[in-house]
């Protein structure tokens, strides 16, 4: 009877939030902050799809980015190619991500009967594949030098595009949200938390374990394709092994298998990249703030071993046994008091 | 004459690069508790493995209701009808009592709505703690739990590994109790190496030892037969 009551003030406190993510760009005018939420909302989303393969299936890959690098390239090069109007770009989301899809599937499909150090590999060397192929293809990608291209009118205004961002975000959240908690979303804890038992309550675990490869891959599509059209330039840094890493940081420092950890742990490593680089011109010392981002991250390992929001969660279970223990009369002193 | 269920034939089973089971005979009927025996690393829980599929044999047949199950894949023989309940229970830590055993309903109709609420019944315990996670229950509830599992899993045969180990005897007597209960409803391959509890459910016994099957037989022969307790099993 706890959880609904539960879920109510998680939503609700979910809901302020949002609210306040609304009003942000009308209270703070500031253009380089509102930059910076889009992108932190941006990597929530690539961070939540990574979640989804690594917190609620256990599945470690090293080449998330191949999926955020399409979507990136097919919204670049459809609003390069095309007209650059909104129809294009929702045209290209939905390319984009039908593509990620066909990928993750074939991926999945060859690589996901592998132990998991082995396929934590060999998506690191699909993924080099493909940074290979968008390097040497210069024709289409332009190669390293990547292109700059027009985004859509209407994203002109900085605050059209972040709001978008930002509603699809909680789009994101609710279906991902809806898809954990179902039957399949049980299935998939259950895979991750024993594969052999799991198949011996007679699942085909790599079927399940390809439908999460697939919604990750295509959610990271979209991810990509919001990173392009904020960047309004695109290059193969899209498809290294940095934004997986990046996507991989966010989950653990936000908390695997939590969904609402990875949107955290984007706020802390976009946060901490954009400050500590920015420190740079009154203290040179943070030049070289990438030792700071180490510090952070050690930290963050040290206080919060499940994670930001896995720790505060088990905290807080914790602190919810120990009251309901209180809360039992003894044996003896029931009896006493009866007397 | 009851119907046989499962057979093993001559089944071997190579674990790696070494040859665990050399040659296993087994046969399970309806509505039985076939209990297998033997002594530590006899092969008794890779026989289970190897009925399950998790440790395919590489010899031999395994045939579950009359269909040659040797080479399936764990999740068809399982889909077929046999539940199992490991060693080390197999709970899902993360989701709770609920979600355990809605994981292994599959769908839900009246008929495993009624299995449902038979298993809550039998395990009172797991009523209580439905909505605990898995990981947080005692030993006892764990085993209850894997046992109800796998119960509601549409399974014609259960395969429990060593439902015992590590047990209180006031819990084991409760999973003695349970067992005798589902043996009502469906067969039981029983993994035991407790001699008193595999007597008192078990209908017939096999002895497993280095790999091999060495006797089979009803289990009122084997509790009469000090001797061959003695050599196998080290007691009486």
């Amino acid at each position: 009877m706890n959880k609904p009551i539960l879920l109510s003030r998680s939503n609700i406190f979910l809901f302020i939030i949002v609210l306040a993510l609304i009003a942000f760009p009308f209270v703070m005018d500031s253009r380089t902050l509102t930059i910076l939420v889009t992108q932190i909302l941006i990597f929530g989303i690539l961070a939540m799809s990574y979640d989804i393969l690594l917190g609620y299936t256990g599945i470690v890959s090293f080449g998330h980015a191949m999926f955020f690098g399409i979507g990136a390239y097919c919204t670049a090069i459809m609003l390069n190619d095309f007209e650059s109007t909104i129809f294009v770009f929702i045209g290209s989301i939905a390319v984009g991500m039908v593509i990620a899809g066909i990928l993750s599937f074939i991926v999945g499909l060859l690589t996901l009967r592998l132990k998991s150090h082995f396929f934590a590999m060999l998506t690191m060397a699909i993924s080099g594949l493909l940074l290979v192929v968008a390097e040497k293809w210069r024709s289409v990608t332009k190669g390293n030098d990547g292109f700059t291209f027009k985004a859509p009118e209407v994203f002109k205004d900085r605050i059209v595009f972040y709001l978008v961002v930002l509603a699809l975000i909680v789009i994101v959240f609710i279906v991902l949200k809806r898809f954990v908690n179902s039957p399949l979303g049980r299935v998939l804890i259950a895979v991750r938390e024993n594969e052999q038992r799991t198949k011996s309550l007679g699942f085909k675990t790599l079927y399940y374990k390809v439908i999460a490869s697939v919604l990750a891959g295509v959610i990271a599509s979209l991810a990509g394709s919001l990173y392009a059209v904020s960047l309004r330039f695109v290059n193969t840094a899209v498809l290294t092994m940095e934004i997986t890493l990046d996507a991989l940081l966010m989950t653990i420092i936000g908390g695997v298998g939590t969904l609402i950890g990875p949107l955290v742990g984007a706020v802390v490593i976009e946060s901490a990249q954009h400050y500590l680089s920015g420190l740079a011109r009154d203290f040179p010392i943070f030049e070289r703030w990438i030792i700071f981002f180490g510090i952070i991250y050690i930290l963050a390992v040290i206080f919060f071993p499940k994670g930001i929001v896995g720790t505060i969660q088990a905290k807080y279970f914790q602190w919810k046994d120990k009251k309901a223990q209180l809360n039992v009369v003894p044996l003896s002193k029931n009896k006493e008091s009866s007397k | 004459m009851m119907e046989s269920l499962l057979k093993l034939d001559n089944i071997n089973t190579h674990i790696g690069q070494y040859h665990i089971l050399q040659g296993v005979h087994f046969e399970a009927k309806e509505g039985e508790v076939s209990v297998l025996l033997g002594r530590n690393g006899a092969g008794k829980t890779t026989t289970l493995k190897t009925i399950i599929g998790l440790t395919p044999a590489t010899a031999g047949s395994v045939t579950f209701l009359n269909q040659d199950i040797t080479k399936k894949p764990t999740y068809d023989i399982a889909n077929l009808g046999i539940g199992y309940v490991p060693e080390d229970q197999g709970v899902f830590a993360d989701l709770t009592v609920e979600e355990n055993i809605k994981v292994a309903m599959r769908k839900e109709n009246d008929e495993s709505k009624e299995k449902l609420e038979y298993v809550l019944n039998l395990f009172p315990d797991l009523k209580k703690f439905w909505k605990k996670a898995g990981g947080n229950l005692s030993g006892g509830q764990k085993q209850m739990l894997a046992m109800a599992r796998a119960f509601v899993n549409d399974s014609k045969l259960l395969l429990i590994d060593e439902p015992s180990k590590g047990l209180a005897p006031i819990v084991i007597e409760k999973v003695m109790e349970a067992i005798v209960e589902m043996k009502k409803q469906t067969s039981i391959v029983l993994v035991e190496q407790n001699f008193y509890m595999a007597s008192k459910i078990g209908d017939t016994f096999t002895l497993i030892d280095d790999g091999r099957t060495v006797r089979h037989g009803e289990m009122k022969e084997l509790i009469e037969d000090d001797e061959l307790k003695h050599k196998y099993l080290g007691i009486g």
